[in-house]
């Protein structure tokens, strides 16, 4: 998206939009239906009950521990450009009154990728869904694994994923949406063992990016190569939901697989 | 001048231990007691040069170097290692849902009398064996049938050693149209499940999320010179300065040694490798392997299996380095 004030260009279709009208429909462009990405703290604002988000862990930060090039800078950019202090928001929130222990990633973040901090902030997430028996709801938008500390990245693959084993074996619901771009090591880990996988239109989804694949000799592709709609064909996941219809979804699947769970509303008689 | 593959880095040791086999051959035919005497000399003295370069060379191998090694044609694969190590090995190769991948295998056999299964990624020798095991690239089928050997081992209480070497998981359009990432995923998840307990040996290449797939275990351990990383270090050289060339400063950006993962806490043990590396000397590597894998599951199977599960876990909560 270019442009400021009252008017944006899409950067999908090119063609210029009304700003404010672009926000009511929830950075969707009203010309190709493209989804934008947006932020955290927008998402958290469209999803759940007004007010009802309440933040924890926000003081995790990672260090350098590998003392990797340019990281440092990297990362306090990405600080400076998002407000945060990692590519993952999360905490307790509720749809209908129903609460719900939340995980939202931030691409503006380092690509969303996953570090010692994201990777502490989703077993956060799910243990939390875990120890007070409420539903887990993960937005997924990561490049992958950070590279930058290497190892530490890695093994995040494999305890996030072990916080969803327990939830699975406990009962406790998880639902992962997959947003733009949900990649490589976050899609070969927690995101891919979600009870329910809900994704946008469009979103890439994919295991290798580009340069790795360029990299490993693949070939030509197909055109929706990694596509929400090319995993979705494929049986990857299971529904391509529009931006606004998103919160109603959840809302329905909260209750219908949470339905056991003391804290979750039931669904009503009609 | 930095080489790309083991071939042409060890390219001068081996013409040095090919001067020596001749050397050899020559004493041998040699019926001048005079020419015999300084050939052996001579030999001695090749050998003495041999001997120190190879010490000098494998006490010191920078990270890209054991990237290398770690990638020699000539080190012992998972297959070499079962044959070695273990009992009667009965290799199964269905994954019970579309296809049998030869990049994964595994099966039932036994640790010096203990029933045990085995998962392991397999590279090829030759060209056609290259092809067979796709360079080492598991696909999907891989994952779904060390899966489909977890629950197999669960339901007979067989420990499990999976033997991590690979360059990373297929990522060809025909493993992203059957889940590739979905395989993986599950399999680490799975992992997880298990009361029974898990050690993984990383003999060679550990690649990323193709590597973490088969050992999200209660132990890991490294052979001296393999390597474990995030990502191949090619792949990292491309992404972060668009310059796959760059693969050697990536590996040492990495921190993707042995060394440096037991210092970060990722592993358990680095068993140490024969003299020269383990393509060297393959049984040795192998009795070290042996001794280290006996030493984790005598301890691990005095847990009861809740309290492998859970071992397991904390292994791996811990991990993360951070401030709060």
């Amino acid at each position: 998206m270019t442009g400021d004030g009252a008017f944006l260009q899409c950067s999908n279709c090119k063609k210029i939009l009304f700003t404010a009208e672009f926000e009511q429909l929830l950075h969707v462009c009203p010309h190709c239906g493209f989804h934008h990405r947006i932020g955290a703290p927008t998402r958290i604002e469209i999803t759940f009950d007004p007010g009802s988000f309440e933040e924890f862990d926000r003081d995790l930060r990672s260090g350098n521990p590998l003392d990797f090039p340019d990281y440092t800078e990297k990362r306090e950019a990405a600080e400076a450009k998002t407000g945060g202090f990692d590519s993952v928001v999360s905490g307790i929130a509720s749809i209908d009154g129903s609460p719900i222990s939340v995980a939202v990633a931030d691409f503006a973040f380092m690509g969303g990728s996953m570090g010692s901090v994201a990777g502490e902030k989703i077993t956060r997430t799910l243990e939390r869904a875990l120890d007070r028996r409420i539903p887990a709801v993960v937005f997924c938008a990561s490049g992958g694994a950070r590279m930058q500390e290497g190892l530490l990245s890695l093994m995040q693959m494999a305890k996030t994923t072990a916080a969803a084993e327990r939830c699975a074996r406990a009962g406790v619901p998880y639902i992962a949406v997959f947003t733009d771009p949900t990649m490589a090591g976050v899609l070969a880990s927690y995101a891919s063992v979600a009870d329910v996988i809900l994704a946008e239109p469009k979103a890439m989804v994919g295991f290798a990016g580009l340069r790795v694949s360029k990299q490993a000799g693949v070939g030509k592709v197909p055109d929706d190569f990694q596509s929400a709609e090319f995993a979705l064909h494929h049986g990857m996941l299971d529904r391509v939901v529009p931006r606004k219809e998103l919160r109603s979804v959840l809302n329905a699947l909260v209750k219908l697989l949470g339905g056991h769970l003391a804290g979750v509303t039931k669904v009503s008689k009609k | 001048m930095i080489a790309r593959d083991f071939n042409e880095w060890e390219k001068p040791l081996r013409e040095l231990e090919e001067g020596l086999a001749k050397l050899q051959q020559r004493i041998e035919r040699e019926r001048d007691p005079a020419s015999k005497l300084e050939a052996e000399a001579a030999l001695e003295e090749l050998t003495r040069r041999r001997d120190n370069i190879v010490a000098a060379t494998y006490s010191n191998l920078s990270p890209w170097e054991k990237v290398l090694v770690s990638r020699a044609p000539t080190r012992p694969y998972a297959l070499d290692y079962i044959s070695t190590i273990f009992g009667a090995y009965v290799e199964l190769q269905g994954d019970r849902r579309f296809g049998a991948d030869h990049a994964i295998i595994g099966g039932p056999t036994s640790l010096d009398g203990q029933p045990v299964l085995v998962v392991g990624h397999q590279k090829g020798r030759n060209i056609q064996e290259r092809q067979l095991r796709n360079f080492g690239y598991a696909r999907p089928e891989g994952y779904r049938k060390a899966i489909r050997l977890f629950d197999m081992a669960e339901r007979f209480r067989l420990p499990v050693i999976t033997l991590v070497d690979t360059p990373g998981a297929d990522a060809s359009v025909e493993a992203e149209s059957r889940g590739i990432s979905e395989a993986i995923a599950a399999s680490i998840a799975k992992m997880f499940e298990l009361t029974v307990p898990i050690v993984t040996v990383i003999i060679g290449e550990g690649g990323s999320g193709g590597a973490i797939g088969i050992a999200a275990s209660n132990r890991v351990l490294m052979l001296e010179h393999s390597i474990y990383s995030v990502i191949a270090p090619e792949g990292c050289a491309a992404i972060l300065w668009r310059k796959a060339e760059m693969g050697p400063q990536a590996a040492q950006a990495l921190r993707l040694t042995a060394e440096s993962a037991k210092e970060l806490g990722m592993v358990e043990e680095i068993v140490e490798e024969p003299w020269g590396g383990a393509q060297r000397d393959p049984a040795a590597a192998a009795a070290a392997v042996k001794l280290a894998l006996m030493k984790h599951l005598a301890e691990l199977t005095k847990l009861k299996p809740e309290a492998v599960r859970d071992d397991r876990y904390e292994r791996f909560r811990r991990i993360g380095v951070f401030s709060s």
